[in-house]
């Protein structure tokens, strides 16, 4: 009898939990934050959540909102642990939040087929599922600026500029540093597509979880195999620890171009000065002198609004939450452009995705010229295929250190296509795009 | 006084020996399974359903599936979480191949899958015992990771490497896939955990369960009393691998909705289901219970509870408090009550039998 009624008690205690929670006051928007200040990943993850967090806070500090709608911002730590993101997302779901963002390949996957029932969107900004960037199939999942296969595909042009030109890399070797999971083994097909057309030789060297800080072997392999570029698809301890390796084995650090998710300054940071020269993909500046970083400083920081120390702010990761976090505001934004509406809803966020047209002019109004580069999205293409540029470390900061440069597209749009319609065929319930399309406006 | 049992005379053998011999205990269970399959359908939210009480589900199965080769026949096994992987790679390659076969009987399949895959790996524990064991089977627990992420096969040559659960019907509802609502994929998976619970306090109370025991206790003694070792080990490990198995692929169909399998059947779920059992009760079904209960409801309950009624926890120190709270409980179990949650529960139901007046 006593185990009834404890478990009736628990279970009391808990529906009341899950009902009890306050219902959203009508004259706010509700953004959730899947963030992940514990667990192994939290060294990336911590400098991603507070550049997030900040943007939006600044952005409720000085303009009180967006179109004069706070934002209501809450964090959910999911610890970069599927179980708990989807804890995270079951338990926010009711409050009428308008956009998830995952922040981790596992929970992206996990929040796909959902979104299109629930009517939520899923901005997985540069992670996720590349094939997900095909809005027709994906009308609910938006991947902007560009996917990883974009990204792969930037690090052969930016080879083959460094080389100079792409019929030179006929008989090169190029290999792939990856996390033997889903989000490292993403760059693959597009790397193996490229290496037949350009006729260079593709060296993959997994990277299993549990040996992230572990690499000698692979290390020792790739100095056997006398590789002449890699690039580095990592996260979390994985990228400190290879960069320290590549200084170890006295690898030309210039040859070393990570994904834009192996750009934290503490990545490099851990080659200390043999680490100068580290390249990275990247789609914004870094650095605090921009006036929107301005604003968070003096608006959040300086108010004590942000767990960031000041310092942080302007590092790359920082700037990456502090982007994200542009991208969900315009989509907001233009989505009450569109409906009109002041408090607008899930649906309606979907809408202003589709319809996100980030100008120079609008750059420069947010106080980010220079900062990010003009961005669009549209009905068919989700990521955008935006341009995407190479960053150097200089032993104390990233510094661009390539021009924007166009992924290449006739190469990676049909193999997104080809695996979007895969996915949606191995899915007998996939739902037909039931939304209409939306204009650029 | 509420729990006397005077009065109550067994005029039979099979009373005697029934597994709820008490009035009051058959009440109970029937209470339960009413809240379970009648109430928390119609008066849970979402919410409290399919964070809850569906993950709660999936790991009793699973700690039962351990606590019958661990608790019950003293073989420490490290390779629940791969056997689980097993099940619901099973489960997915079974029904992307014969996609017009019922989701339930593919899902009580992949049980064999991994049954037949787990008695292969139980073999050594003829030779070998205790912590030796344990690395044993934590060799299965690698080598099959290593499959789920190395072998495209069993993910169908999908290029995220990830499980997707197709869409699939019962008697007309949807069950899995996005578009089944939490309620029938908990009613579902209530109906699966029910038969199999009833089926292993079958096995377990039965022959089988007893050289099961017979084992544990002194395999030499047992050996003597015309226990044949191996067989009973190897059925041992392939009736847990069953119910681990069965466990997983719940778990992908019913709970998460595909996803990357890999990362969901790693060490870290093996151990989280050993604390469970050792929570729990070794050699105890009603702690398997117990522990899901406690290892699953203890973190919701810090990091969305205190917020909801009004002290504000920041969800990263629920987090850690919740990392130090476990880390304590099994440190407690194991000093205080090495038979866990089960054996408190007996004691006291021992105290209610003689209340208010101990003699």
């Amino acid at each position: 009898m006593k185990k009834y009624l404890t478990m009736t008690a628990l279970a009391a205690v808990t529906t009341l939990a899950a009902t009890a929670m306050p219902a959203q006051a009508q004259d706010s928007i509700y953004v959730p934050l899947l963030t992940y200040r514990t667990g192994p990943f939290a060294g990336s993850g911590i400098h991603i959540a507070n550049g997030m967090h900040d943007y939006l806070q600044m952005l409720n500090q000085r303009d009180g909102g967006i179109g004069g709608v706070k934002i209501a911002i809450e964090e959910c730590e999911t610890g970069y642990d599927t179980k708990k993101g989807v804890e995270c997302y079951e338990s926010t779901k009711g409050k009428n939040p308008v956009v998830y963002n995952p922040y981790s390949t596992g929970i992206t996957l996990q929040l796909i087929p959902k979104a299109a029932v629930d009517k939520v969107p899923v901005l997985s900004m540069a992670y996720g599922l590349s094939a997900a960037a095909d809005g027709t199939n994906f009308p609910w999942i938006f991947n902007p600026p560009a996917t990883y296969w974009d990204g792969a595909s930037v690090f052969i042009k930016h080879v083959a500029a460094v080389e100079g030109g792409l019929e030179k890399l006929r008989g090169k070797t190029i290999g792939l540093v990856h996390l033997d999971a889903p989000f490292g083994k993403e760059p693959i097909p597009v790397l193996e597509a490229m290496a037949k057309k350009y006729e260079f030789t593709l060296k993959l060297y997994p990277v299993p979880a549990a040996q992230m800080q572990n690499q000698g072997s692979v290390w020792l392999s790739i100095r056997r195999d006398r590789v002449d570029w890699i690039y580095n698809q990592g996260w979390g301890a994985m990228n400190p620890t290879a960069v320290k390796e590549a200084v170890k084995n006295n690898f030309p650090m210039d040859k070393l171009v990570g994904v834009w998710w192996a750009g934290g300054d503490d990545d490099a940071r851990a080659g200390e000065a043999g680490a100068k020269g580290y390249k990275t993909l990247n789609f914004h500046n870094t650095g605090n002198t921009f006036p929107v970083m301005q604003d968070i400083l003096k608006h959040v920081i300086d108010k004590n609004l942000s767990q960031a120390k000041r310092e942080q702010v302007g590092e790359n990761l920082y700037n990456r939450g502090v982007y994200n976090s542009m991208l969900i505001a315009e989509a907001i934004r233009t989505a009450q452009k569109i409906t009109g509406k002041k408090a607008v809803n899930g649906e309606d966020v979907r809408r202003g995705f589709e319809a996100l047209n980030i100008t120079e002019a609008r750059l420069k109004e947010m106080g980010m010229e220079g900062f990010a580069n003009p961005m669009k999205i549209t009905c068919e293409d989700h990521s955008g295929q935006n341009k995407v540029f190479v960053s150097q470390w200089d032993g104390t900061k990233y510094v661009k250190a390539s021009d924007w440069m166009d992924p290449i597209k006739d190469v990676v749009r049909p193999l997104i296509e080809a695996e979007a319609k895969e996915y949606v065929s191995k899915d007998a319930g996939w739902p037909k795009r039931a939304v209409a399309c939306e204009k650029a406006s | 006084m509420f729990y006397r049992e005077a009065g109550q005379f067994k005029k039979s053998y099979a009373a005697d020996m029934a597994v709820f011999p008490i009035l009051q205990d058959r009440i109970g269970i029937a209470v339960i399974l009413f809240i379970a399959a009648v109430v928390i359908p119609l008066t849970g939210s979402t919410f409290f359903i399919s964070s809850v009480m569906i993950p709660f589900l999936v790991f009793s199965l699973a700690a039962m599936g351990l606590n019958i080769v661990t608790g019950y026949t003293g073989l420490i096994s490290l390779g629940t979480g791969a056997f689980m992987g097993v099940g619901a790679f099973a489960c997915y390659k079974l029904t992307t191949i014969f996609p017009n076969v019922n989701i339930i009987i593919w899902i009580i399949a992949s049980g064999a899958f991994s049954a037949a895959i787990g008695a292969a790996f139980g073999l050594p524990s003829l030779r070998i015992k205790g912590f030796y064991l344990a690395v044993a089977t934590l060799a299965a627990q690698f080598f099959l990771e290593w499959c789920f992420v190395r072998v495209p096969w069993l993910y169908n040559y999908s290029a995220s490497g990830a499980i997707q659960v197709p869409q699939r019907t019962l008697f007309g509802v949807v069950i899995t896939g996005a578009n089944a609502s939490p309620t029938t994929r908990y009613m579902v998976l209530l109906g699966v955990v029910v038969l199999l619970t009833w089926v292993a306090s079958n096995i377990l109370h039965g022959r089988v369960g007893r050289t099961f025991m017979a084992v544990r206790d002194m395999d030499i003694a047992a050996e003597l009393m015309g226990i044949r070792l191996l067989p009973a080990k190897l059925l041992a490990f392939a009736l847990s691998s069953f119910y681990c198995g069965v466990a997983g692929a719940v778990m992908m169909f019913l709970w998460y909705g595909g996803g990357e399998a890999a990362d969901a059947f790693n060490i870290r779920q093996s151990f989280n289901i050993l604390f469970m059992v050792i929570i729990g009760g070794l050699g105890s079904l009603i702690g398997c219970f117990m522990g899901a209960a406690l290892l699953n409801i203890v973190p919701i309950i810090l990091k969305f509870g205190l917020p909801a009624i009004g002290i504000a926890v920041a969800s990263e120190t629920a987090e850690h408090l919740n990392h130090l709270l476990v880390g304590g409980l099994i440190i407690f179990f194991l000093i205080v009550e090495p038979h866990g949650l089960a054996r408190l529960w007996q004691i006291t139901k021992q105290k209610l039998r003689t209340w208010p007046f101990p003699y």
